[in-house]
């Protein structure tokens, strides 16, 4: 049987999930036997070249490019896998929401403390990803299958959750593996 | 003293008159998640996490007194699903940053979450846009947590009786307003009470925060409920 | 300008005490318009309050406003049958000759628009409140024509240029309303000489009086349907005096205003049932709660207890009998659908937030002010003074064995008859359909917002108890309406007038709305729709007070009885559908960038 193929992707996140998935230790020689890795940051691998079974993504969706993204892997992906609080409900990048947007921007470039006292421009690059009104929880754009929290979540929720997938058993969560912090 | 004879899900137990449902099953071994009531406050009947089922009537057994011969029904699966779905609509209906809030491990909210296992609530995100509001000189009111249990409304008071907090607006607008007067007037004391009252991370003591690491906070090893709950024999 | 000399008066008039908060707040919001910060912090001194309590009731109550609500505050009503008679155009018209928009004041404070909950005159809308004044069957000319006499300065009373019938004429009311009353019965809307109950009540014991009442087998003509006389006995049993009979005339359920014909016609039958009550429990005080909507008929209230005294009939050694004194106040609400809760509307008359109670304790036994009380419908209290003068006997057989008596049924909507009818219970809706000109109704809500939406085939069911019951409310829902634009208003009608207090309600009915959305859009999935009657019965069993509890029924009885429409709405096909649209969500910052998807996209 052929091995299991993974992609993984960051969107409005901080890399920190994929530090995670690194944080299983020594175990990671025990995955790369289990499992071929796909479109990741992991393998530097930019694009999907064929159709993965696993799809973990980090980070909401805060610009368009974010979205594309999401959807690309939705179509690349038979499992896809919230990974991290920003996933799941946007985390720190959503404290924006609410807040309009215009705001937003007049804060981070024309009117914050740290913009330069001569001037601030706002990014508009026509090749720029275009901000969203807010950021979304990915499960609000693509149907997610799993979820798994935390901030990062445990290397030992991402191993377990992993390696359950991968044998086709379900995870059994106890009490230590679910953490929102 | 009468004893009065009641079960909870078929287990027999034993309670005094003048007791709740939830203070007597808790007498007996028996946990009753509860997220708004504090021991020693009026309970407030809020959050309604510690719904019952009695007689096919629903009743919060923070609120409810014990009677004679009753059968509470507490662990059925669609009465768990239910209470499940009140700490979802708290998460989505405020916005609960775990990992940014002082509180972390030691939020009662979060706990809950944690007890019920959690990993995405079933409802959309709100992201109601809230205030953080400093609150005298000793005290931060962050509305984005505040979940309207009323516990630091019936505990934070003056002298005189006087209460510093207070109930603002209805409707999902409702919000817990401070008499900023008062508020300036709090001790100390007054003001560590406050904070420690508040269920989750709203209330906040000024220059303290994250003094316990992770590993060592009051949910991050044992569920909220398991010093109250015995093994059935 | 300075608020400090006209604040200062007005407070004088007050007394120090906490329960007279809500009529305080009235003056206030009366005489300045508003309640500002500065009225807050003296009412909190004066009272010994914290202003954090003033401010939690003032924030409550929707004819309260910490911002002026201008010279001329203007409350159109937002109903259901508000919409189906036009009040869109009226609210344009009002928006387009005031010069602002609803929510704000024209610049120069003359003129607030605000929109309200059903106030009360569904048999004449699209109606409004103008400073309290009633103004009924509005269109955009009577509109333009009303603006214009706000902008001359006119009297907001002289802007009525036609008085409604009845008592409505009267000098102490003079209100364009009219009473509607379109089919008259036995019990209530029938012909009552004062005194004739109660002069009949005080020659039995009050236990007498209690047992009359149960064997009527009159209920609760709220809706409930709680039996009074056991309520009475309990209320009559509790050890600790003084007790309190207290009118529950906060008919705030959208579609009901039967209350308001018996305030405007039969005050004096109502003040009897509250006397035969005060008898009854063994009670020397009587508190009219009236609704702000009401507020209009209360000139004339006072005056008809003033007459009532006069006759002895209130006051000391009422009929004559020594030692039954009994007195009525009446004191008013501020805007709060949930004050017509039992509990709540206690905590209301005591000058608080109008959230509701834990029960138990029940009024009965911790009422006003934490005495026993025992709370009744106006209908209710009029219903026992003729059971008292008539005999129960009499009054089974009206109805039905299980719904004894006649009820008042406020039927509103999309029929040729809208108004009061007195009809015996086990009325079918075909036969009220025809007596109310709407046979062509698709559907009929029975009970307002929190009853049922009842389908076309159903209309052999009846008016009951046993079957339909209802607090008056009929809603006719004529074939050229969307019946999701009936739903959807119910829905936000729940939201809005939740107290806020339990996580079920004041959370969970936002999140039923969103959910109907994603359905009746078109973006709902087979999920979608188990997912929203999940919901639905979880805040019904979740939530603490009857309105929570109610709260999903538009949703869910329309999913029961019209449930084709819904399957309609969504793709049985899929499993998943987003409601997300990248092309609205980057409208805003694209808007200040210029950038276009197209070229983000490198295409």
């Amino acid at each position: 049987m052929s091995k299991p193929i993974v992609a993984t992707a960051s969107l409005a996140g901080c890399f920190g999930c994929h530090m995670s998935i690194l944080d299983i230790d020594e175990r990671i020689l025990t995955l790369i036997d289990l499992v071929e890795f796909n479109k990741s940051p992991i393998d530097d691998i930019k694009t999907f070249s064929k159709t993965c079974d696993i799809g973990l993504i980090e980070g909401g969706c805060c610009n368009s490019e974010n979205v594309e993204n999401l959807r690309d892997f939705r179509k690349h992906c038979k499992i896809l896998i919230s990974v991290g609080e920003c996933a799941i409900m946007g985390g720190l990048p959503a404290l924006r929401n609410g807040i309009p947007v215009k705001d937003c921007f007049a804060e981070a470039y024309l009117n914050g403390p740290t913009v330069d006292p001569a001037g601030g421009i706002i990014p508009n690059d026509p090749e720029l990803p275009i901000i969203l009104d807010r950021v979304y929880p990915l499960h609000e754009i693509v149907k997610i299958d799993a979820f798994l929290p935390g901030c990062p979540p445990s290397a030992e929720l991402i191993w377990k959750a992993l390696t359950a997938l991968i044998e086709g058993k379900p995870l059994e969560l106890t009490y230590d593996l679910v953490k929102f912090d | 003293m009468s004893k009065i004879k009641f079960s909870v899900d078929g287990r027999e137990c034993f309670g005094k008159p003048g007791q709740t449902i939830l203070e007597a099953a808790r007498d007996n071994g028996v946990y009753i998640p509860s997220l708004c009531r504090y021991e020693g406050l009026k309970p407030t009947g809020s959050c309604r996490i510690c719904t019952v089922r009695v007689g096919g009537r629903y009743m919060a057994a923070c609120t409810q007194p014990l009677s004679e011969g009753i059968t509470v029904e507490n662990t059925a699966p669609d009465l768990e699903d239910m209470r499940r779905a009140m700490i979802e609509m708290l998460f989505v209906g405020g916005n609960h940053m775990c990992p940014t809030c002082e509180k972390s491990g030691n939020c009662e909210l979060q706990a809950l979450a944690y007890r019920y296992q959690m990993l995405v609530p079933r409802f959309p995100y709100q992201f109601p846009l809230r205030t953080i509001d400093p609150t005298g000189p000793k005290l931060l009111v962050d509305h984005n947590r505040c979940i309207k249990c009323h516990r630091c409304v019936a505990m934070v008071k003056t002298k005189d009786g006087k209460s510093v907090f207070g109930p603002l607006y209805r409707s999902k607008r409702k919000k817990i307003g401070a008499d900023l007067t008062l508020a300036a007037g709090l001790t100390d004391d007054q003001a560590k009470k406050a904070m420690d009252h508040c269920p989750v991370g709203a209330i906040l003591k000024k220059e303290i925060g994250f003094a316990v690491p992770i590993g060592r906070r009051t949910y991050d090893k044992a569920p909220i409920g398991s010093d109250v709950e015995t093994p059935r024999t | 300008m300075s608020t400090k000399a006209p604040l200062d008066s007005l407070l004088a008039r007050h007394g120090k005490d906490p329960s007279g908060l809500i009529e305080i707040l009235r003056d206030v919001q009366a005489a300045l318009g508003s309640i500002p910060p500065e009225a807050v912090a003296k009412i909190a001194a004066r009272l010994g309050l914290s202003r954090v309590d003033v401010e939690g009731v003032a924030t409550f109550y929707h004819f309260f406003t910490a911002r002026p609500a201008g010279t001329y505050a203007v409350y159109l009503n937002k109903n259901v049958v508000a919409e189906m008679k036009g009040r869109a155009e009226v609210a344009r018209a009002f928006e387009k000759a005031a010069g602002c928009r609803f929510g704000e004041t024209t610049a120069d404070g003359l003129i607030g628009l605000h929109e309200t909950s059903c106030i009360g005159m569904n048999d004449q809308e699209p109606s409004a409140l103008i400073n309290g004044v009633v103004f009924t069957r509005l269109t955009p000319a009577r509109v333009r024509e009303l603006v214009a006499g706000m902008k001359a300065g006119k009297e907001t009373g002289k802007l009525v240029k036609k008085t409604g019938d009845g008592a409505n004429q009267s000098r102490l009311v003079r209100a364009m309303v009219d009473n509607n009353i379109r089919k008259p019965g036995p019990v209530i809307l029938a012909p009552f000489k004062s005194g004739a109950a109660v002069r009949k009540a005080v020659t039995w014991t009050p236990e007498d009086v209690v047992a009359e009442i149960k064997r009527s087998n009159l209920l609760g003509r709220g809706g409930a349907g709680f039996p009074t006389g056991l309520k009475w006995e309990f209320c009559g049993r509790e050890a600790c005096p003084p007790r309190y009979v207290v009118a529950n005339a906060d008919e705030g359920e959208p579609g009901t205003f039967k209350d308001r014909v018996i305030l405007t016609e039969l005050p004096h039958l109502l003040f009897e049932g509250m006397t035969i009550a005060g008898y009854a429990i063994g009670a020397r005080e009587g508190i009219l709660y009236l609704r702000a909507e009401y507020a209009y008929l209360k000139p004339r209230l006072e005056k008809v207890l003033a007459d009532l005294r006069a006759q002895k009939l209130l006051g000391k050694a009422i009929a004559g009998k020594k030692g039954f004194a009994f007195d009525i106040t009446i004191k008013l609400g501020a805007g709060a659908y949930v004050c017509g809760e039992e509990s709540a509307l206690l905590e209301s008359a005591e000058g608080k937030r109008g959230a509701p109670r834990p029960r138990p304790p029940f009024p009965v036994q911790n009422g006003y002010l934490g005495l026993p009380t025992t709370v009744n419908n106006v209908e209710t209290l009029c219903a026992a003074a003729r059971i008292l003068e008539r005999g129960a006997g009499w009054f089974k057989t009206l109805g039905t064995p299980k719904s004894a008596g006649t009820k008042l049924l406020s039927v509103s909507g999309d029929c040729r008859k809208p108004g009061v009818y007195e009809v015996e219970f086990g009325l079918t809706i075909n036969r009220l359909l025809e007596m109310a000109g709407g046979r062509d109704a698709q559907a009929v809500q029975v009970g307002g917002p929190s009853g049922t939406c009842v389908a076309r085939g159903q209309f052999e069911r009846r008016i009951g108890f046993e079957d339909l019951p209802t607090g008056g409310s009929i809603i006719v829902i004529g074939p050229q309406r969307d019946l999701f634009d009936v739903v959807r208003n119910f829905m936000d009608f729940f939201i809005e007038e939740s107290c806020g207090w339990c996580t079920a309600c004041r959370v969970g009915n936002t999140l039923l709305r969103q959910k109907f959305e994603k359905i009746t859009s078109g973006k709902g999935t087979r999920q979608d729709l188990k997912e929203i009657e999940a919901w639905g019965k979880t805040i019904k069993a979740m939530s603490r007070c009857g309105l929570g509890q109610t709260s999903p029924n538009p949703i869910l009885t329309t999913l029961l009885n019209f449930r084709e429409k819904y399957e309609a709405r969504v793709d049985a096909t899929r499993d998943y559908v987003s409601t997300f649209d990248l092309e609205a969500a980057v409208r805003d910052a694209a808007a200040v960038t210029g950038q276009t998807l197209a070229e983000a996209r490198h295409e």
